[in-house]
């Protein structure tokens, strides 16, 4: 059997989606719902100095970073085979579509949080 | 010489009469919005680069009727998600065996989502935590 070409993007598509579904609703509840809903009280962990803090931690950025970069790898990988089951011929501009989006998403979170 | 016109079935709603074929429809689905959740995480990183007052900004638009409504959609489409992923997990994972039984695919299941409460609660103590 010839190996996979795309081993790397399986394992994001993995490593995204068991992220995901580990603690993806909770992040939802949180930065979506708790936080802007004032649930936390004055102290909420979305406030503006609070996630500063965390997201200049290296320790911070890195899991922001990883959530939002193998959220989108998981997407992409995802979505890019469902649109073959929808009848859609895969040709490159869709390839270059879901790849290239999650990889311009996670540069930039990378370069944003560089930079704070 | 007329041109050859071969026959391709359409794929129109191919997977909508079985209900396993709905249920794989609906767990990719699920891609689309963990990606549209990515998103907004990354909007709200760039605002809080930005500084204070574009953060101000963002976290208004949070607070509208609209973020939220759309963020009780995206924690139902997580939700199921992980629902979905552990449930599959059995057939994605390899085989483990246990004092010579093969691990019951009910089991892999029942921790996998025992262990997104226990990871999710560890998240909120963290975020909780942070804040003080």
């Amino acid at each position: 059997m010839r190996p996979s070409r795309q081993p790397p993007f399986w394992l994001l598509f993995g490593a995204g989606g068991m992220l995901s579904a580990l603690i993806g609703a909770m992040l939802v509840f949180i930065t979506g719902l708790a936080g802007p809903l004032g649930l936390f009280g004055a102290a909420s962990p979305i406030a503006y100095e609070n996630l500063l803090r965390f997201a200049r931690h290296p320790l911070g950025a890195l899991f922001i970073l990883a959530v939002i970069a193998l959220f989108l790898w998981h997407a992409a990988h995802r979505i890019y085979h469902t649109l073959h089951d929808l009848g859609i011929h895969l040709t490159a501009p869709w390839w270059l579509g879901c790849y290239g989006s999650a990889a311009i998403g996670s540069a930039l979170a990378a370069v944003v949080l560089l930079r704070l | 010489m007329a041109r050859r016109q071969p026959y391709v079935r359409s794929m129109d709603g191919w997977w909508k009469p079985n209900p396993f074929f709905r249920k794989y429809m609906a767990r990719e689905l699920t891609a689309f919005f963990v990606a549209l959740y990515a998103l907004l995480l990354l909007a709200g990183l760039v605002a809080l680069g930005r500084g204070p007052e574009s953060y101000a900004a963002w976290l208004e638009t949070l607070r509208s009727g609209w973020s939220i409504a759309l963020h009780v959609v995206l924690l139902l489409a997580f939700l199921y998600h992980t629902w979905s992923w552990f449930q599959i997990m059995p057939k994605t994972m390899p085989p483990v065996v246990v004092a010579g039984q093969r691990l019951a695919a009910r089991t892999i299941t029942t921790l996998g989502v025992a262990a997104a409460v226990g990871a999710s609660m560890l998240v909120l103590a963290i975020a909780w935590g942070l804040a003080r």
